[in-house]
């Protein structure tokens, strides 16, 4: 188990490196950095200066390690556009995106995991076949249509919820929250369902068919035969050995939830990382780019690892899977 | 019963002979023909993609105007309702936006630039994909371990965040300020480098059974060098799995590509896809123009749709256990 722990852990810090050393090359590679910084007439001898500045006539591999060391210390350089420390931008923006990818989240869970079960349950039902065809559409349509039909449904006709921005925030030492005022609430309600649509249908596609099968093992058929009542067989013990696989897949999905609150983010101008990283690829601003590739990875590797690991404690059938040489 | 089999056992000139309708016979014949016309739904998503292709490919023989020509716009013309509501103005059947521009003039050559990146995209990734697989599931050893690493960690990202990167690095090293061509070719690659990975997987899987099979120890035996080995008789074996992720990778590319546009790192104003006439209709949404990014949304909406039903219906067509 320690083992398995601490291998899964250098693989994970082996990402970690490889993503390091593509985020490096290009903030190194991928544009001179001396040229966004200057002005177009800066004459030739004042540029070697601002390149001696910054460090860029050294060796590569010194750059790479000064680059890393930074990094390290979350220290991603200064934004071209802001003229900012890149990490002081997207610590002043992470609070909206990580509130909004949890809200998404929640909100793809409980709704996910009821209709999953009320479809697995009643499968021939008008609710059923209503739902399914509303997974279709999560799946087909592109996210960005979404947030455009639910602003012009409650935003534009109805008048009922803004269209844009966090509403008012309370600041709570570095953290901003938007969860404590009404107008905060009202503005999370649409990015939510539009950033959670997409991870609703992929949990009631996994609850439904592992309802499915459960409901069809030896020990759901025994808890009849014992007279428990449908309630309890249902949601005592079939719902509950469902769980496992769920949680895991909405672990998992929470990295890809923060990388697709980008959209989400740019439709409802939701002021969060993911838009910050959408204006610096239009803008060509690469230490944002880096800082945020290193940022999200470092958030996925953390969750696969973490993951990973608790999935092994929970299931020990695994463990022997694990040992065996890959 | 008995007709339905007589091809495979037609003698080798003889069948030579008639190659030309014994294809289409023995195609008819086929299972996969046989649920395809058992499935109302798929005959009507294969329609519907057919029809939205026609449309791509006759956009300028269709179209009232070239909407990528500003000298073929103009601004007297501009912000006009669809035909059937009150306002509405012939040839405009769908109404115009800002510019003066024909919404269903856009539409049409918007689809075809939307089909166009997500076709040419869905190739890149499988050349890409495919190569990869083969060599690594063929070669295995090291090679294998480094080619699937990559994949895997390529895995947990999701392709749009690759997407992205690929699209920001390129206008970098590039220049901001891209003609319409070059965006369209960094779109491709994008997306090239953004799906190869499934096909690496499946491909792989497929060789390492396929490897240990007889008739490559044979080939293995005459002397065929082992480029020639994959692609002939290894590669064709794989392809059915192929079919199915490149037919759904289609639908996907094709979001890829409308989500770039709409998010502004795709392709521009002058040239737009379906994705750009999104993002430049949401602007004129809350003007009360609802009808410059209802109708290019409903398009997307309905090509991606069909798409996905087509892909659903391959893949269960194409699996043994659901027959």
């Amino acid at each position: 188990m320690l083992a398995f722990t601490l291998r899964r852990a250098i693989q994970a810090i082996g990402v970690m490196i490889a993503v390091g050393v593509i985020a490096f090359s290009m903030f190194r590679f991928a544009g001179d950095p001396v040229n966004q910084i200057v002005s177009l007439d800066t004459p030739a001898a004042e540029r070697e200066a601002v390149r001696k500045s910054l460090g860029l006539d050294d060796p590569v591999p010194v750059q790479f390690a000064r680059y890393f060391g930074n990094a390290v210390q979350f220290k991603f350089g200064v934004s071209y556009q802001f003229r900012q420390p890149v990490s002081n931008l997207l610590m002043e923006r992470m609070p909206a995106t990580l509130e909004l990818a949890a809200c998404a989240t929640v909100l793809a869970m409980v709704f996910g995991i009821l209709m999953g079960v009320y479809s697995a349950l009643r499968r021939d039902t008008i609710l059923t076949k209503f739902f399914q065809a509303v997974s279709l559409i999560g799946i087909s349509l592109p996210t960005f249509l979404i947030g455009i039909l639910l602003i012009y449904l409650f935003s534009v006709t109805l008048g009922w919820l803004p269209s844009f921005g966090r509403g008012d925030v309370v600041r709570i030492g570095w953290w901003t929250t938007g969860l404590l005022t009404l107008s905060g609430l009202k503005a999370l309600i649409m990015p939510s369902i539009t950033l959670g649509l997409f991870q609703m249908t992929l949990i009631m596609r996994l609850v439904r068919a592992e309802m499915l099968e459960v409901l069809r093992t030896d020990y759901i058929r025994f808890a009849r035969a014992r007279g428990l009542t449908t309630r309890a067989i249902h949601f005592g013990h079939a719902l509950k050995n469902t769980l496992v696989p769920v949680i895991t897949v909405a672990g998992l999905q929470f990295g890809s939830v923060i990388a697709f609150a980008i959209i989400t983010e740019t439709v409802f101008q939701w002021p969060g990382m993911g838009l910050l990283f959408v204006q610096a690829v239009q803008n060509v601003d690469i230490p944002i780019m880096a800082a945020y590739l290193l940022m999200v990875s470092l958030i996925f590797v953390t969750i696969n690892l973490v993951v990973d690991i608790l999935y092994t404690i929970v299931d020990p059938r695994l463990r022997s899977t694990i040992s065996r040489p890959a | 019963m008995s007709d339905a089999v007589v091809p495979h056992r037609v003698e080798p000139n003889a069948a030579a002979a008639r190659s030309g309708t014994s294809w289409l016979k023995r195609a008819l014949d086929s299972d996969i023909f046989y649920s395809f016309r058992r499935s109302r739904m798929t005959m009507v998503a294969a329609a519907i993609t057919v029809l939205f292709f026609l449309l791509a490919i006759f956009a300028s023989q269709l179209s009232v105007q070239n909407p990528f020509d500003p000298a073929q716009l103009q601004l007297m013309n501009s912000r006009i309702s669809p035909l059937w509501t009150a306002d509405g103005q012939s040839p405009f059947l769908l109404g115009t936006d800002e510019q003066g521009r024909d919404v269903f003039s856009a539409i049409l050559y918007g689809l075809r630039i939307s089909l166009v990146v997500g076709v040419l995209g869905v190739i890149l990734a499988g050349t890409l994909g495919i190569t990869l697989g083969l060599i690594a599931g063929y070669v295995g050893g090291a090679v294998d371990g480094l080619i699937m690493r990559i994949a895997d960690v390529q895995l947990t990202f999701p392709a749009i965040l690759i997407a992205l990167l690929v699209n920001g690095v390129a206008k970098s090293v590039l220049g901001n300020r891209l003609d319409a061509m070059s965006t369209l070719a960094v779109l491709v690659v994008a997306i090239g480098l953004s799906f190869w990975v499934q096909y690496a997987r499946t491909v792989r899987g497929s060789v390492m059974v396929e490897k240990s099979k007889d008739y490559v120890a044979a080939a293995q035996l005459i002397g065929l060098p082992a480029p020639k080995i994959m692609l002939r008789h290894v590669l064709p074996n794989t392809m059915g799995p192929i079919l199915v992720i490149a037919t759904i990778n289609l639908a996907l590319a094709i979001i890829t590509e409308a989500t770039l546009s709409f998010l502004g790192a795709g392709m521009p104003d002058t040239m737009p896809s379906l994705g750009t006439l999104i993002r430049i209709g949401n602007n004129y949404l809350f003007a009360g123009e609802w009808w410059i990014v209802a109708f290019p949304g409903i398009a997307l909406a309905g090509l991606i749709l069909s798409i996905n039903l087509l892909g659903d219906w391959l893949r269960d067509a194409l699996n043994p256990k659901l027959r």
